[in-house]
């Protein structure tokens, strides 16, 4: 009998939708016919009929949509509070907020029909009560935007007359949604950055500030139980924080040379046939998935430095900072090109010209005019690739190192800040352990370091972009 | 046309620097060019008027290769300065633009100071030992160009700063730094109010002394006002190329007439 339920509700909060849709599309079609008729009758509209029926599927459909979506959100939380208060008086009496959402996970997993062993009768009562109230709620929710849609239709039925202005009231609801969505975004930045914040002040209430901003050792291993014999975690940021700037220092002598003359090469020297296959490949490179990297730095750099290592007897580690940051390198070569591409391609043609009409060549034209003249863009894209090699994940991950040590060889093993988040954040974590909490204030740096390098780049992007138009 | 005073026919030399034959340019499809015949003489200013799209500028680019640069665009035909024909392989495009300079429609200095812009073709072409000479160069063309005393004191501000005009007359300043032979200007006062067009063509008229100047302008009264020579461009021919007084007073050709009265182009 549970299974059928599920159901229920599913083709009720379909139908829900579908019943929202069709109103709407009714309200269209109602409004646009009565202002045809207005208009057939010889009265002059301020808005075209087009708008009273959109202005309709408008009123319509978004409040149905807002109560709809609310409706699934909440209905949850309002159903297993009622089934929590028709328990047996006393059941829940003195269990700690975890064991009473047990309670409420096992009634949800027998009203699914996924029953294990023998539950007590009082909780396969408590499931059968569960969908019923669930079955209530969707029938309530049909009823619910059926009356809001009739409502609704009727009265933006009542509104159209030749003085409406139906434009305006269009216009301003979707003004409305458009500033609903650009501030997506922006609540889902302050929430990231709250989040960040709050988690590193609880962890700067366990670890002072002074030791992580300045401390050099990074051993982040805490006892989880209280007679567990484990040394007491060291959390200074520096070597992490070392390990990752080794990393994007290979990482930018690889692609900033590379990208730079393939940009340059293709912008100025390049056949139009060479460019015309060189640039999609190079912009498929862009689009190899960080793991793909990944693969390639531990299972064929990595290993062709450590032979070369033994070869040459120099010490050569297995997790080098050199193999994880040449193949971030590579990665961010087409970033660089790309980049690179554009701001040579916005010299303007004059500029060119004049040089060339000089008897400079193509290379005189270039080292002299063009890249002066596109220097700011190509400083600009530089900087944003920095920001992306030090929030790189995946490839650091695989193929750099974990213990954190605090040296500038790039032929040693270094771990980066991102590849400590993961590992702090993998596995069993307690939420009130310094442990789990380091990873949030390292986020919290490396969101400062990065942000602080991408706002220096707009800036000088920015700033000198207007001096050659 | 009451400001259309003829300038002084002296002609400086009746020898000629570059002479054209056959010359037909394509771009791609387009027969942009078509059998040009032309004798461009030393010390002189020669005019190119015509319609916009009739192929004066193609011609111009012809001269000093610029057509090079553009990917689709083919030259066929002689054309010989002081006797060597430009488009043989063993010249080099390099440096017959040193020999031929340029001035572009719309001013166009480099992001650079006004000396390094002036400085420019000097550099690359090694033409200076010292630091002193360069600076001798630097002056000598700012003040062929009547652009010295406006900046004297503010070589090292950037010569994007300066005035339309004042941009202009650097560009041609950096194009006489490198001592050409033949100069050509690509319609140089088109962007330009008229008291710089007044100052660039009186500018023009003083480098006749030294230099053959070719200008392709739209403005007739601009060509019978600085020109000692025309030549009259429609639909990618040569109509009519003589003496400017006899142009613009007894037209040959019937086009040319028309043109010059205003019934096309």
């Amino acid at each position: 009998m549970f299974p059928q339920a599920a159901d229920w509700v599913r083709s009720m909060t379909t139908f829900a939708f579908a019943l929202l849709f069709l109103a709407s599309v009714a309200g269209y079609l109602l409004n646009l016919r009565a202002a045809r008729q207005l208009q057939g009758s010889g009265a002059r509209l301020h808005s075209l009929a087009g708008f009273h029926g959109g202005f309709s599927f408008l009123v319509v459909l978004v409040p149905g949509f807002i109560v709809l979506i609310l409706w699934l959100l909440l209905q949850g939380a309002v159903i297993n509070a009622l089934v929590l208060r028709s328990l047996p008086p006393g059941t829940t009496d003195g269990l700690d907020p975890g064991a009473v959402q047990l309670i409420v996970a096992e009634i949800r997993q027998i009203a699914g029909g996924r029953i294990f062993g023998t539950p007590e009768q009082w909780k396969i009562d408590a499931a059968a009560r569960l969908t019923a109230l669930r079955d209530t709620s969707a029938t309530l929710m049909v009823v619910v935007v059926g009356v809001m849609s009739a409502v609704l239709l009727i009265l933006s039925r009542m509104r159209v007359s030749p003085d409406f202005r139906a434009r305006q009231g269009t216009e301003a609801i979707v003004n409305g949604l458009m500033i609903f969505c650009s501030t997506v975004a922006i609540f889902t930045t302050i929430g990231i950055i709250a989040s960040l914040v709050v988690e590193t002040w609880r962890f700067f209430g366990m670890v002072p500030w002074y030791d992580f901003l300045f401390g050099l050792r990074w051993e982040p291993q805490m006892p989880i139980r209280a007679d567990q014999i484990a040394a007491v975690g060291a959390f200074g940021w520096v070597p992490v924080f070392v390990g990752t700037l080794v990393i994007t220092v290979v990482a930018m002598t690889v692609a900033v040379p590379v990208g730079l003359f393939s940009a340059i090469y293709l912008n100025e020297f390049a056949s139009p046939r060479f460019r015309a296959v060189a640039k999609p490949l190079l912009e498929i490179l862009a689009g190899v998935p960080t793991v793909v990297y990944g693969f390639f730095a531990v299972l064929v750099i990595a290993p062709a430095l450590r032979d070369f290592g033994v070869w040459s007897g120099l010490p050569i580690a297995s997790n080098t900072a050199l193999a994880a940051g040449s193949v971030t390198g590579v990665m961010l070569i087409p970033f660089i090109s790309s980049f690179a591409d554009d701001t040579l391609s916005a010299v303007p043609r004059a500029l060119r010209d004049g040089a060339l009409a000089l008897g400079a060549t193509r290379g005189e034209t270039v080292i002299t005019v063009l890249f002066p003249a596109a220097i700011p863009g190509i400083v600009g894209g530089i900087l944003l690739a920095v920001s992306r090699a030090i929030g790189e994940t995946m490839i650091v991950v695989m193929a750099a190192g974990l213990i954190a040590k605090l040296t500038i060889n790039p032929l040693d093993s270094v771990t980066t800040v991102t590849v400590q988040i993961v590992t702090l954040l993998i596995g069993d974590t307690a939420f009130d352990s310094p442990k789990t909490l380091a990873a949030f204030a390292l986020g919290l740096m490396l969101f400062v370091v990065t942000l602080g390098i991408n706002v220096l780049a707009l800036r000088i992007v920015r700033k000198y972009r207007e001096i050659y138009d | 046309m009451n400001d259309m005073r003829i300038a002084e026919r002296t002609v400086g030399t009746n020898a000629a620097k570059i002479s054209a034959r056959g010359v037909q340019v394509y771009y791609g499809e387009t027969h942009a060019l078509k059998d040009v015949d032309v004798d461009i003489l030393d010390r002189t200013v020669t005019a190119f008027i015509g319609p916009s799209g009739c192929g004066k500028s193609t011609f111009l680019r012809c001269l000093n290769r610029m057509n090079d640069t553009v990917a689709i665009a083919r030259v066929e035909g002689t054309i010989l300065l002081d006797g060597q024909d430009i488009y043989d392989k063993r010249i080099d495009p390099v440096q017959l633009r040193a020999k031929v300079g340029m001035v572009f429609q719309k001013p166009n200095p480099f992001p650079k100071s006004i000396y390094d812009n002036v400085a420019y073709g000097p550099k690359i072409h090694g033409l200076t030992r010292n630091k002193g000479e360069l600076d001798e160069i630097v002056e000598s063309s700012l003040r062929k160009a009547a652009l010295w005393n406006e900046v004297k004191g503010r070589l090292n501000d950037p010569g994007t700063g300066l005035s339309g005009g004042q941009q202009q007359r650097l560009c041609i300043a950096r194009a006489v730094a490198t001592s050409p032979e033949v100069l050509l200007m690509d319609e140089p006062c088109s962007a330009l109010d008229p008291i710089a067009t007044a100052q660039v063509e009186e500018l023009i008229d003083e480098l006749r002394e030294n230099y053959a100047v070719v200008i392709v302008t739209h403005s007739m009264q601009q060509a019978a006002r600085v020109s000692q020579r025309t030549a009259f461009f429609h639909l990618g021919n040569l109509v009519e190329y003589g003496e400017t007084g006899q142009i613009f007073t007894n037209p040959k050709d019937t086009r040319t007439e028309s043109y010059i009265t205003g019934r096309i182009g």
